[in-house]
This record gives structure tokens, C-alpha cells and sequence, in this order.
């Protein structure tokens, strides 16, 4: 390995990129406006859901049971009305996406011990956001429903009641917050995509524009060539990644809270697979609209269905989940996550660490062998 | 001592054979056309004694390197000139040269001597900072030799240099070559330009692959009783025609 050959095919490659807008634009700017679009959109949060109410009793009792929903973050009342269509109206425009309708008898039949009854109406047209918003007006109403009982066994008792009470808690995300589990993931996905079209295009380019029949005819090594190109592709394939990590913390509020030198270890290894994966892609089609075509199905939908980013792994049937063992992006995913969110060390993480050097050495000598410095 | 031997040289493509079983020498120190009609086979030729292009059968070796077993090795003595131009369009004249005496690892004091040289005789030194895509045809051309002979080679290999060249350059492009000449290098010149084939030491006349003729152009010429080498050549590729047609 002559280094000087090696640094005269990094300096030559990196000049060609920074002349190059549209590789400049591909290798800096898309990978940052991709975290950040996919970053507000993916985010699966609920809260402040708008919600109209129509309280037909309007007693004590009532209002009081309405202050369990203006007291949740989780609700905000948009206002009060007194028919049916102004509720319909606000549902359909989608002004609201929840009304509740507190019946005449509400405040009589909660006294007279007779189940005392609420309506809601529930705009369901997104599914997964209508069942979460429905359990949340679940969890508030039974908390109403306990308070009723406990009071009531007062009365009777002298005793304080102690009913069950399940504490949970929730570890490393407390507030069930979708983006801290997004954003890591949501790197792991970009910087797979963005690292292997990138490097897709540097020995197909060559080949195309015949300066690969001059290289071959020199004495310089394959692996010289290869780690020539390799570096640059590297180090803005780093950059994306720290300032991935960097807009994790400071656009979405993503804590970091493990150790950085391990995530950037680690993630140099990643990198690398991914890196050579488009690499390997460029050498064996030695034509850049196919590579280009190859690295983006190749890298994009393994890692996006696969992954666990998008679909957990625990849910797919028994052969996708075999499939997912040889998908890298699954093992940078867990060590993101675990990094990011559980402040967790090599000791958790040995084994997923392990599989992603496996897989970055296995396609290093894969494309080393398959690149020769021969025509055809 | 012989500088390029082929021995039985054969290259198939799929169903067309490309190079027939060629065999010839060439002494060190010797210009050595190889000349032929366009899809002859030159560029086959070349490739496969630059290392770069394995033969289906048969041998050859290039200052003493076989060029199958031994084919990197073999590149530290040959500079090679591809048909297509194969330089960085997108750096400039300096950052090309430098980058093949970085890859060719010339270093110290005879690097910068001999870029000197090269882009003095090849009158590029005012043009040291303009992108190569934006040469004239000819300029990319020197700019192409002068890359190639920037490590000093034993071998020369040079593949329709010329080609769209206008004819001033062309003259200061043969200046360069007879240079060489006289400092022992061996060059392997393929064209398709007769008058060209008529300045070399001695000529191939290779055609669907088969080399017909190989001697000094006099000879050649003398025996074809012809003025000049296209006129011996044309008679020579109608006979072997003729002859295969039967
Ligand atoms: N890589 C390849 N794959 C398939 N066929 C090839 C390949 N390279 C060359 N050929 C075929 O081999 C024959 C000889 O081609 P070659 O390029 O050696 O000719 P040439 O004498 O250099 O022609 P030209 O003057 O056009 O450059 C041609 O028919 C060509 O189509
Ligand atoms: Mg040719």
C-alpha cells in the first residue's frame, strides 16, 4: 500500500466532487433536508387534540367532569355549542377532531347511582390517530370513574381505600415521545441511502469516461485505487452524520445521552459498509445510470421495511425476520437507539456491534475482489 | 534485445475473434507502426500488451514481463496512450500531470525537472492552470503524451494519437516521438494515417484481426511495386480477400 498513490487518488476524486454542484448538492444538502423533512413528518406525536363540547346538563357535576379533558394536555377545547350540526360542521371541516356530547340527565343520573351517559364523536378517518386519541379520553374518563368509587367507599368506611394502583413507569422515553425513537432511526436510513449513491457513481464514472482505461494501464494497486476513493466519500459521508446528529439534538430536542466516541466508532463502521456497498454496486455494472439505480433500491427499501424502522421486527412473519439478520442498517438502528436513548456501552451492544464489522469486512474484500484492473 | 514479443497472440469477443493469432517482435529503441482499416483490431492489440485486456490464447511479453503472469509489473515500464482520451477533464493541465507522477510515484528532484520538460516541448506550460476538457484537440493529445511519458518509460504504446489532430500539431507531436527515439525508447504506434505508417521503422498491416504484413515500408512497397504504402496495402488486403473468399 503506497499511501502517496493513495492521497494522489483522494485529493484527485475530492476536487472532481467539489467541482461537481450536483454532487456537492447530493453528498451535503439533501441528506440535512431529509432529516428535517422526514424528521416533522414522522413525528407520531398526539397531543392538544381539538376537541368540541356540548354539555346539555350543564350542572356542577358536568363541569367538573369536563375539567378532567381542559386539564389534559392531550385535549384542547376549542369551544362549547348547543346543537348537533355546529358539532358536525367543525368535525367535517376538520376543526375538530373529537366532540363530546354530555347528556341532559348527566348530573341526575350520576346521583341516582344509574350510569350517566357521555357521547363522543370521533372523527376516524385516520384509524391509528383516532384509537390513540380514544384512549386517551378513555384513560381521563376512568380516572373520573375511580375518583366517583373512591369517594364513595369513603362514606362508608373509616379505613382509606387503597385500591390497585399500577404504577408504570416508562424507561429511556417517559414521554412516549415517536421522535426520539424516529431520529435515530432516521439517520441509520439517510446516511445508508445518501452513502451508497454516492459513492455508486465514482468507478462507473471513470469507466464511462474511458479515464479508467488510462488508471489501469499505471502500476497503481486495486486496493490503492479503492481506499483512494474511499476517503473522500468518507469524510462527507462523517460530516452528514455528525451534522445529522447535531440537528437531532438541537432541531428535534433528541438527548444524547451515551457516549459520543462510541456512537462515532461505530458509526464509522456503518459508514464503511455502506460506503464500499456503492462502491461494489459502481464496480460491477461500470455504468452510472444503473448503479445509481441499483444503490437506491438496494439500500433504500432493505433498510426502510426492514430495519426496524419503519416496521417493528418482533411483528413480521418468521422468514422476513430472518431476512432482517442481513440487513446492517437493523444493527445500527439498535445501536443508535441504544446510544441515544439508554446511554448503553459495548458491553449491550457487543453483539450488534460485532455483525455490523462482519458485514462492512465481508464487503470490503468482496469489492476489492470483484474490481479489476482489466477491460473486459 | 527484444523489447515487445508476441507469440500466437488471440482475442475473441463472444462470436468475433478480435485478434488472430499475431506474432511479431520489436527491438528496443524501434518505432513499430500497427496499421489497419477501422475494427481491425489495433486497439485489441494494444490492450492486450499493456496488461490490461487478457488474451484468449497465446503469449507476449513486454520488456521482459510477461503479460498475463506478470502484468503489473510490466506497467512500471510502459506509458500507455488510450484511443479515447483518458485524462481528468475536470482538472486542470497541472493537477493531471500531477496526479500520474504522484500515481507513478516520481519524486524529488527529477519530478519537477521533467514536468518542466514535458510541458515545455509539448507547449503547455501557458495553459498549466486550464481545465484539460477545455483543450483543443490537439493540446489534449500532448497533454495525453506528455502524462504518459511523465515515470520516463522503457515502452511506449500510443493508440491513434493523431487522430483529429490538424497538422502543425502533428508535426510537433512526431518532434517529440523522434526525441524519444533517440533516448532508446520503444514505440508501439497504431494508426490508421498511411503517410504516418510510413514514418515508423517497420510496419504491421493488421486486418480482421490478422496481421497480412510485417516489414520495413520500402520492402513492403518495392514488393508490391507501389508509390506508395497505401497502394501496396490496398493491393495486399484485395489478395488475402480474394484468397479467403475461396
Ligand atoms: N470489449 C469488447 N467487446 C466486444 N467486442 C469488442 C470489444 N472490443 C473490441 N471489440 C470488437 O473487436 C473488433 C476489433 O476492435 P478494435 O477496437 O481492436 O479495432 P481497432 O482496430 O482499434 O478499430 P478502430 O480503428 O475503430 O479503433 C471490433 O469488431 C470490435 O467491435
Ligand atoms: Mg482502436
Amino acid at each position: 500500500m503506497n499511501l502517496r498513490r493513495v492521497s494522489a487518488i483522494s485529493r484527485k476524486e475530492f476536487i472532481q466532487i467539489i467541482r461537481d454542484p450536483r454532487s456537492l448538492a447530493l453528498a451535503i444538502v439533501i441528506p440535512m433536508i431529509l432529516i428535517v423533512l422526514f424528521g416533522f413528518a414522522l413525528s407520531l406525536d398526539i397531543d392538544n387534540i381539538p376537541l368540541a363540547i356540548w354539555d346539555r346538563d350543564n350542572t356542577r357535576a358536568s363541569v367538573d367532569f369536563l375539567l378532567n379533558f381542559k386539564n389534559s394536555k392531550y385535549f384542547q377545547i376549542i369551544g362549547y355549542y348547543d346543537n348537533y350540526r355546529d358539532l358536525q360542521r367543525l368535525i367535517d371541516s376538520g376543526k375538530a377532531m373529537m366532540a363530546m356530547v354530555i347528556e341532559k340527565d348527566f348530573s341526575q343520573d350520576l346521583l341516582s347511582g344509574r350510569p350517566a351517559p357521555v357521547q363522543l364523536i370521533l372523527d376516524g378517518s385516520d384509524s391509528n390517530t383516532a384509537t390513540i386519541a380514544l384512549g386517551y379520553a378513555n384513560a381521563v374518563v376512568t380516572q373520573y370513574n375511580t375518583n366517583i368509587i373512591l369517594n364513595i367507599m369513603k362514606k362508608y368506611t373509616k379505613e382509606n381505600p387503597t385500591p390497585v394502583n399500577l404504577q408504570s413507569r416508562i424507561w429511556f422515553n417517559p414521554d412516549f415521545q415517536s421522535k426520539l425513537f424516529i431520529v435515530p432511526g432516521l439517520i441509520a436510513v439517510i446516511i445508508m441511502i445518501i452513502s451508497s449513491l454516492l459513492t455508486s457513481l465514482t468507478v462507473a464514472r471513470e469507466w464511462e469516461r474511458g479515464t479508467m482505461e488510462q488508471l489501469i494501464s499505471t502500476p497503481v494497486r486495486r486496493a490503492e485505487l479503492l481506499l483512494g476513493k474511499f476517503l473522500p466519500y468518507f469524510a462527507i459521508g462523517f460530516f452528514d452524520l455528525i451534522m445529522s446528529v447535531l440537528l437531532g439534538v438541537f432541531a428535534f430536542g433528541v438527548p444524547m445521552r451515551g457516549s459520543v466516541i462510541l456512537l462515532l466508532i461505530l458509526s464509522s463502521v456503518f459508514l464503511t459498509g455502506a460506503l464500499t456497498q456503492g462502491m461494489l454496486i459502481s464496480i460491477v455494472t461500470k455504468n452510472q445510470r444503473t448503479a445509481s439505480q441499483l444503490a437506491i433500491l438496494s439500500s433504500f427499501l432493505p433498510t426502510f421495511l426492514l430495519s426496524g424502522f419503519t416496521y417493528e421486527i418482533f411483528n413480521m412473519p418468521k422468514v422476513v425476520q430472518a431476512l432482517t439478520f442481513l440487513i446492517p442498517a437493523r444493527y445500527y438502528i439498535i445501536i443508535l437507539r441504544g446510544i441515544y436513548l439508554k446511554a448503553v456501552g459495548l458491553d449491550v451492544l457487543w453483539r450488534p456491534s460485532l455483525l455490523l464489522c462482519i458485514f462492512a469486512f465481508i464487503i470490503v474484500s468482496v469489492a476489492i475482489r470483484k474490481f479489476k484492473k482489466k477491460i473486459a | 534485445m527484444t523489447s515487445i514479443k508476441a507469440v500466437s497472440l488471440t482475442r475473441k469477443f463472444d462470436n468475433i475473434t478480435a485478434v488472430d493469432d499475431l506474432s511479431f517482435e520489436v527491438p528496443e529503441g524501434e518505432i513499430f507502426g500497427l496499421v489497419g482499416p477501422d475494427g481491425a483490431g489495433k486497439t485489441t492489440t494494444m490492450r492486450l500488451l499493456t496488461g490490461i485486456l487478457e488474451p484468449t490464447s497465446g503469449e507476449g511479453w513486454v520488456y521482459g514481463k510477461h503479460i498475463v503472469k506478470e502484468s503489473e509489473s510490466l506497467k512500471d515500464n510502459i506509458g500507455y496512450m488510450s484511443q479515447r482520451f483518458g485524462l481528468y477533464e475536470d482538472l486542470t493541465v497541472m493537477e493531471n500531470v500531477n496526479f500520474y507522477a504522484d500515481i507513478y510515484c516520481v519524486s524529488g528532484n527529477e519530478r519537477s525537472d521533467r514536468i518542466e520538460k514535458l510541458l515545455g516541448f509539448s507547449g503547455l506550460t501557458p495553459f498549466k492552470g486550464r481545465l484539460a476538457g477545455k483543450l483543443s484537440g490537439g493540446m489534449k493529445q500532448k497533454l495525453g503524451l506528455a502524462c504518459a511519458l511523465i515515470h520516463t518509460p522503457k515502452v511506449l504504446f500510443l493508440d491513434e494519437p493523431t487522430n483529429g489532430v490538424d497538422p502543425v500539431s502533428r508535426r510537433d507531436f512526431w518532434k517529440i516521438l523522434y526525441n524519444l527515439l533517440k533516448e532508446k525508447v520503444t514505440i508501439f504506434y497504431a494508426t490508421s494515417y498511411l503517410d504516418e505508417a510510413e514514418r515508423c521503422k517497420r510496419v504491421g498491416l493488421i486486418h480482421k484481426g490478422k496481421m497480412l504484413r510485417c516489414d520495413v515500408p520500402d520492402k513492403i512497397k518495392e514488393e508490391f511495386k507501389a508509390k506508395t504504402l497505401e497502394e501496396a496495402f490496398i493491393k495486399i488486403i484485395n489478395e488475402w480477400e480474394s484468397h479467403a473468399g475461396k
